[in-house]
């Protein structure tokens, strides 16, 4: 990926919960415009990354750069101030509060920069999820969990982010949806937004990626275009499986 | 008992329960966002209240000092970590607010001779040196623990009480002070005589709660700060900062509490340490509506008004302890109906 910009560089990063150490010197790459995936088994360290990238969590040795730029230890407002949005495992939606609402907020960084364009932007939203659009009066609490999913994704393109940051997208949802959240992953690389997607569904995660990393134990163990891992034997029998069962 | 004592004593319990209904919402919102259960809320109450005293007596009340006090101790470690973080550009914002406002308070109460303003002015006046306490105080004794414990968050709202109680003794002394009534004028209903002070209260309570209502529900910044109460990290991760959100939960709750220290200044007296009393009852109130409804915990608090007004006449002595004890069956029917439900953190 010599040719395409590096949007996001991790270097070396080592993240501690006390004194067992979940990240072990792994580094990865995200070019701009592109869908880099992190596939690996439960405990591997992908949601430490995430957390670690965005500033919810402090990293104990290595360098994360965005678009150049050293963040050292940026909290989670600055990351958002510079374009990066994460949508957690967990979707953290505000579940008392309508879908409209929880757009709104997702354009605050936005607003607080003097930006007053969210209607516009939630129109662009809602063409991308027309089913949010019927369900705006609604409270995000009563929504299933396929359109959770989608109203978390809407909420941080609600910002207009630069670089996206999914962790587990498929949790927990029907094979048909998972189609449809990929199928919008897809969507948003072509409008331009680059995205480091964490998954445990590693076939869906490599077919819509072009570079993956296999993350075991707080290591890389593995990286390449995600056409090549897709063959490599090893990836097929731990994660794939014989035969496509998944 | 008879219907016209009956309706004195309601009224007079709607008076109190309307300041206790505002003083219990601002706990609920602390709360919400913050997890502070804030005890310091009733000195605000007194602070609200002793200022405007001060202005009228023509005196120069204390809570000028503590601003300017605390303004120049938070632009310290404000100025220190942003240079220490190379943030140089914030220095701007911090020292506007917390050294160049104080020093405008200060010419405003010197120059000009606030004991001959208006009575708005006054009070517009006295909430201006009050109010930004709130966030300061934020600032130095709760930002820096935003991550502790509830315990932990209690124990360190019970110093900051003790501590500015005994700040008004100092800046305001043992005396009470009581102020002028807003209205003089007084309405015969039947057979109850209502006072203007009265509907002064009520008015400006229920105005003041629509206008905090119509801030959560219409504004994004208040929408902003119920987001924070119902999912911390989903907040931030919109870029909605803890720090903003517990600042702008105090100043509010700072503007509620002294707020309803200037409406009940003209019905009783007020001492540096009435306060307290007065934010424990609201306290009654939240902990009606759990800490976590409003509308329950405003009507909770107008129950302790009326049940506080009616148990004076009848057990003037006991008044306090029914009003408390108020509490524990309260807090038995909660345990039994409520569902535990683990905070999804």
């Amino acid at each position: 990926m010599a040719e395409v910009k590096t949007i996001l560089e991790v270097e070396d990063l080592c993240v501690a919960y006390g004194k067992v150490e979940a990240l072990h010197h792994a580094s990865i790459k995200v070019g701009e415009g592109q869908i880099v995936t992190v596939i690996g088994p439960n405990g591997a360290g992908k949601t430490t990354m995430l957390c670690s990238i965005m500033g919810l969590l402090p990293h104990t040795g290595g360098a994360i750069r965005f678009l150049g730029q050293e963040l050292g230890d940026a909290e989670v407002e600055q990351m958002v101030a510079l374009g990066i949005n994460l949508v957690p495992e967990s979707r953290a939606l505000f579940g008392e509060m309508s879908v409209g609402d929880n757009l709104l907020l997702g354009a605050f960084m936005r607003h607080r920069a003097g930006h007053r364009d969210h209607e516009q932007t939630m129109e662009e939203v809602f063409r991308i999820f027309p089913r949010l659009k019927e369900r705006r009066e609604q409270h995000a609490g009563t929504l299933s969990g396929g359109e959770r999913q989608m109203l978390a994704l809407a909420r941080a393109l609600m910002a207009k982010p630069k670089l996206l940051l999914l962790d587990e997208p498929s949790l927990g949802l029907a094979p048909l949806i998972v189609r449809e959240i990929f199928r919008v992953i897809a969507d948003l690389k072509k409008s331009g937004v680059s995205i480091l997607l964490v998954e445990q569904n590693a076939r869906a995660a490599l077919q819509v990626a072009d570079y993956a990393y296999v993350l075991e134990t707080g290591e890389i163990a593995l990286e390449g275009a995600s056409d090549q891992l897709i063959d490599d034997p090893k990836v097929v029998e731990s994660y794939l499986g014989l035969g496509g069962k998944h | 008992m008879d219907l016209q004592i009956a309706l004195l004593l309601g009224q007079d319990g709607i008076t109190n329960g309307a300041i206790y209904a505002l003083l219990s919402l601002a706990l609920v919102l602390v709360f919400a966002v913050t997890r502070v259960i804030f005890i310091p809320q009733g000195e605000f109450v007194a602070f609200g209240a002793l200022t405007l005293a001060s202005f009228q007596a023509g005196k120069t009340p204390g809570t000028l000092w503590l601003l300017i006090g605390a303004g120049v101790v938070v632009a310290l470690v404000d100025v220190t970590l942003a240079l220490r973080s190379g943030m140089p550009k914030r220095i701007l914002r911090i020292v506007g607010w917390n050294l160049v406002y104080p020093a405008v308070a200060a010419a405003v109460v010197f120059l000009l001779k606030p004991s001959e303003f208006p009575l708005l002015a006054q009070i517009v006046l006295a909430l201006a040196l009050v109010v930004p306490l709130g966030p300061m105080i934020y600032r130095l004794a709760f930002q820096p623990l935003a991550e502790a414990s509830v315990l932990v968050l209690l124990i360190v709202a019970v110093a900051v009480h003790l501590a500015l109680v005994g700040l008004g003794l100092l800046f305001f002394g043992a005396e009470g002070s009581r102020t002028p009534a807003f209205s003089d004028a007084s309405f015969n209903l039947g057979p109850v005589t209502v006072s203007g002070q009265t509907l002064w209260v009520v008015g400006a309570s229920l105005l003041l709660i629509v206008v905090l209502f119509a801030f959560f529900e219409r504004t994004i910044y208040g929408k902003a700060l119920r987001a924070t109460a119902m999912n911390r990290t989903g907040a931030r991760l919109m870029g909605i900062s803890t720090v903003m959100a517990g600042k702008l939960s105090f100043l509010l709750a700072a503007l509620i509490g002294a707020f309803s220290g200037i409406l009940i200044a003209p019905i009783t007296t007020v001492y540096y340490d009435t306060g307290f009393l007065i934010g424990l009852k609201g306290f009654v109130g939240a902990i009606v509506g759990g800490l976590a409804s409003y509308p329950i915990a405003a009507a909770g608090a107008v129950l302790v008004g009326l049940l506080e007004s009616f148990s004076s006449f009848w057990a003037s002595a006991f008044k306090e302890v029914i009003v408390f004890t108020l509490i524990i069956p309260v807090l038995v029917w909660r345990s039994l109906t409520t569902r535990h439900v683990e905070e999804d953190e």
